[in-house]
């Protein structure tokens, strides 16, 4: 195997805004080696993030051993949560490395600027966090797939779950920025209940006292949220030292395996909603959870799964086509088949490239060996397909 | 809505015992010293990633924060040799370049050291839980704790400063440094001393957040803005302008969350109050300290007039 992980030095940003930017020609593929580039944010408060999604693909690369039944090479890139970055590294991965695939990022807003850089170039482009709803419809890119979900799913369910506990008076919080507001929509897009209440936050705000306060005085039937990375772990610990655990508090990408370290047993009892949780019963799952355990010693979360999954797509896809990444259709098609056993049971891919899973109400608890995860307390969407998909032209 | 003015009272004073305790060191360091410090905030961090350190290690919070307390003296020492103390007889552009590069070295070196992912404090069992107040309102025990060890050290400091000699060479050295100099005082040994401190101090209140707020790099920046504002208000140098500085904007920015929304809706409709709420808010400590400069340059208990 001549696995070559390199990181590049920061430098290197800088020499690469000089390249020409979007060389148009096909990249060959016809060297024997499977290329593939990761582009991670992997630096800055989000790092816990990029580095679950690239240690859950390496994962998989290391128990498939060849990828695709070929040698493989890894190509990893820090994003650095800057847009403009992420730009000239994935141009560089697709131009100058010339990758066969670009899999990432975490965040919306990276996806936004490396996604024309590199399907126009006929690379394929794995999102394994990221779905921005424009990519879902109307723009969606037949060298584009979706391991994780479309971004408003996952608020979905848990509108749902409100409206099916027949809720009237839920408050909502998130952060004063478009993924916030997406957010609070999303969850309205399946909740007709009352609002009690609807607070957006500063983005990067660490001390919720004072919102905490209003939700004590207007003590609502439950709380909804969306408060990822640092804020959740602040929210969670200051939501349950204030006393208010008697109000239900409902969460998307707050409660994970990446928080749940931080807020340990503040967060026992919170639900979350989420296309998977570490506790699945099925084979794929324990080979990946086991596996992730044995090597790095912490539990995965959705970003790890997505990204394991994303490595597994590859694989399947590639030895579909017997290792020929020339003819692009053929390869294209064997990917849109997604023929693989994900962790998480049941998936596909819509015409959109976008996935049909099943979506979960989770909860965090305490495993037997001490540490967190989250837990499936009942399925609320069976085989759900996005809202957008229908205005993909495809 | 009584209640909710309450609570928000109380958490108005915790920011604002917080605020002070940075902001003690930041207004010393620059009324004594003379020095801009980018890096006070970084301090911060450090007290909060040395008891999570020290509480993991120990397996108690409070032998973590004994132990934090002599580390955090010596972080404070080394720093002011190594760092500030070159930075004397430079220009203040060049103290907030070399500071500023202080506080990046430290946040990269801190993600080496404990790694990205932020960290927890456990919560004291001793100060777990909340209290009732009124109806269904309840208050974290720790909170009012935090409020309470703010305000003895506030006391403390009040007892230092204004009654014994150390105190008076500080107050001297923030209305003249010159004459204290030229009177024969170590100014080497002082402004060491000056450093140390308020390096203590803004590791106490990084190490007594932790079990609030998660452990994290870059968490010394977001309060570093408001510190400075509260020094500036409070009036460069003065210790008695910070502890009124920071309750203050504390208070302010607090209430201005939660009600200035409230009040906005009484004039105009609840779209827009809501909106403008949101808008304002942020904002309002800004326009608070921008009044009291407009009223007194010199902020509140300022004394230096160059």
């Amino acid at each position: 195997m001549t696995t070559r992980t390199k990181l590049l030095a920061s430098t290197f940003a800088v020499l690469s805004t000089t390249l020409p930017a979007g060389a148009q020609e096909l990249p060959s593929a016809s060297d024997g080696v499977l290329k593939i580039g990761l582009v991670y944010t992997l630096s800055g408060p989000a790092a816990a993030l990029g580095s679950q999604a690239r240690d859950g693909f390496m994962l998989a690369v290391n128990q498939i051993k060849e990828v695709g039944g070929m040698p493989t090479e890894i190509i990893i890139v820090d994003d650095e949560q800057r847009p403009d970055l992420a730009a000239d590294k994935a141009r560089e991965l697709v131009a100058r490395d010339q990758v066969d695939f670009v899999v990432g990022p975490i965040f919306s807003n990276i996806l936004g600027a490396i996604h024309k850089p590199v399907t126009e170039t006929g690379t394929i482009l794995i999102s394994t966090n990221a779905g921005t709803s424009s990519y879902a419809g109307a723009e969606c890119n037949e060298n584009f797939f979706v391991t994780s979900y479309q971004n408003d799913q996952n608020h979905e369910v848990m509108g749902a779950y409100a409206e099916k506990q027949g809720y009237q008076n839920v408050f909502l919080m998130a952060p004063n920025y478009q993924a916030g507001k997406d957010s609070l929509n999303g969850f309205k897009h399946s909740y007709t209940g009352g609002v009690a209440g609807e607070v957006f936050t500063e983005l990067g705000q660490l001390d919720f006292s004072s919102e905490l306060a209003q939700i004590a005085a207007f003590q609502p039937d439950a709380l909804f949220t969306f408060m990822p990375g640092g804020m959740g772990v602040n929210l969670v610990k200051q939501y349950s030292q204030a006393g208010l655990t008697s109000i239900p508090f409902l969460s998307a990408f707050t409660v994970d395996e990446t928080t749940l370290p931080a807020t340990q047993d503040a967060a026992l009892g919170l639900m979350g909603g989420a296309n998977w949780a570490p506790d699945m019963d099925n084979a794929a799952n324990k080979a990946f959870v086991d596996g992730y355990l044995a090597a790095y010693d912490a539990v995965p979360g959705t970003y790890a799964m997505q990204a394991y999954d994303a490595a597994q797509l590859i694989d399947s896809a590639v030895r579909a086509v017997g290792g020929d990444l020339s003819d692009r259709a053929a390869l294209r098609a064997a990917l849109h088949k997604a023929e693989f056993d994900s962790p998480r049971g049941d998936f596909s891919f819509g015409k959109n490239n976008f996935p049909i899973q099943d979506f979960y109400l989770v909860k965090a608890e305490k495993r037997d060996d001490g540490k967190f995860q989250t837990a499936i307390v009942e399925k609320i969407f069976d085989d759900y397909k996005d809202n957008y998909a229908d205005q993909c032209p495809m | 809505m009584t209640n909710l003015f309450i609570l928000q009272l109380l958490n108005g004073a915790q920011l604002g015992v917080l605020l002070f305790l940075i902001a003690a060191g930041l207004t010393l360091v620059f009324g004594i010293m003379d020095v801009i410090n980018l890096a006070h905030g970084v301090l911060y961090m450090i007290g909060a990633y040395l008891i999570a350190t020290f509480a993991a290690l120990t397996g108690s919070f409070w032998a973590g924060l004994l132990l934090m307390l002599p580390a955090a003296l010596v972080v404070g020492l080394v720093i002011e040799r190594l760092v500030i103390r070159p930075l004397y007889a430079r220009s203040h552009l060049d103290q907030v370049l070399a500071t500023f590069g202080l506080v990046m070295i430290v946040n990269e070196g801190v993600k080496m050291l404990w790694g990205t992912s932020p960290l927890s404090v456990p919560m004291p069992e001793l100060l777990n839980g909340s209290i009732p107040l009124i109806g269904p309102l309840q208050y974290p025990v720790y909170r009012l704790a935090i409020i309470a060890a703010g305000l003895a050290v506030a006391a403390g400091l009040y007892v230092v400063v204004n009654h014994t000699r150390i105190g008076m060479l500080l107050r001297a050295g923030a209305s003249n440094r010159e004459m204290v100099s030229a009177l024969g005082v170590d100014i080497g040994k002082l402004f060491s001393l000056v450093f140390a401190l308020g390096a203590l101090l803004a590791c106490f209140a990084g190490a007594i957040v932790a079990p609030i707020l998660s452990v994290d790099t870059g968490m010394g920046e977001s309060v570093l803005i408001l510190t400075f504002v509260v020094v500036v208000i409070g009036g460069i140098g003065s210790i008695r302008g910070a502890f009124l500085g920071a309750l203050l904007v504390a208070v302010v920015d607090t209430l201005g969350r939660t009600f200035g929304p409230i009040v906005l809706r009484s004039v105009m409709e609840p779209a827009a109050a809501g909106q403008t709420g949101r808008m304002l808010a942020p904002m309002l400590v800004y326009i608070l300290m921008a009044v009291i400069l407009f009223a007194r340059p010199q902020g509140l208990f300022g004394q230096r007039t160059s």
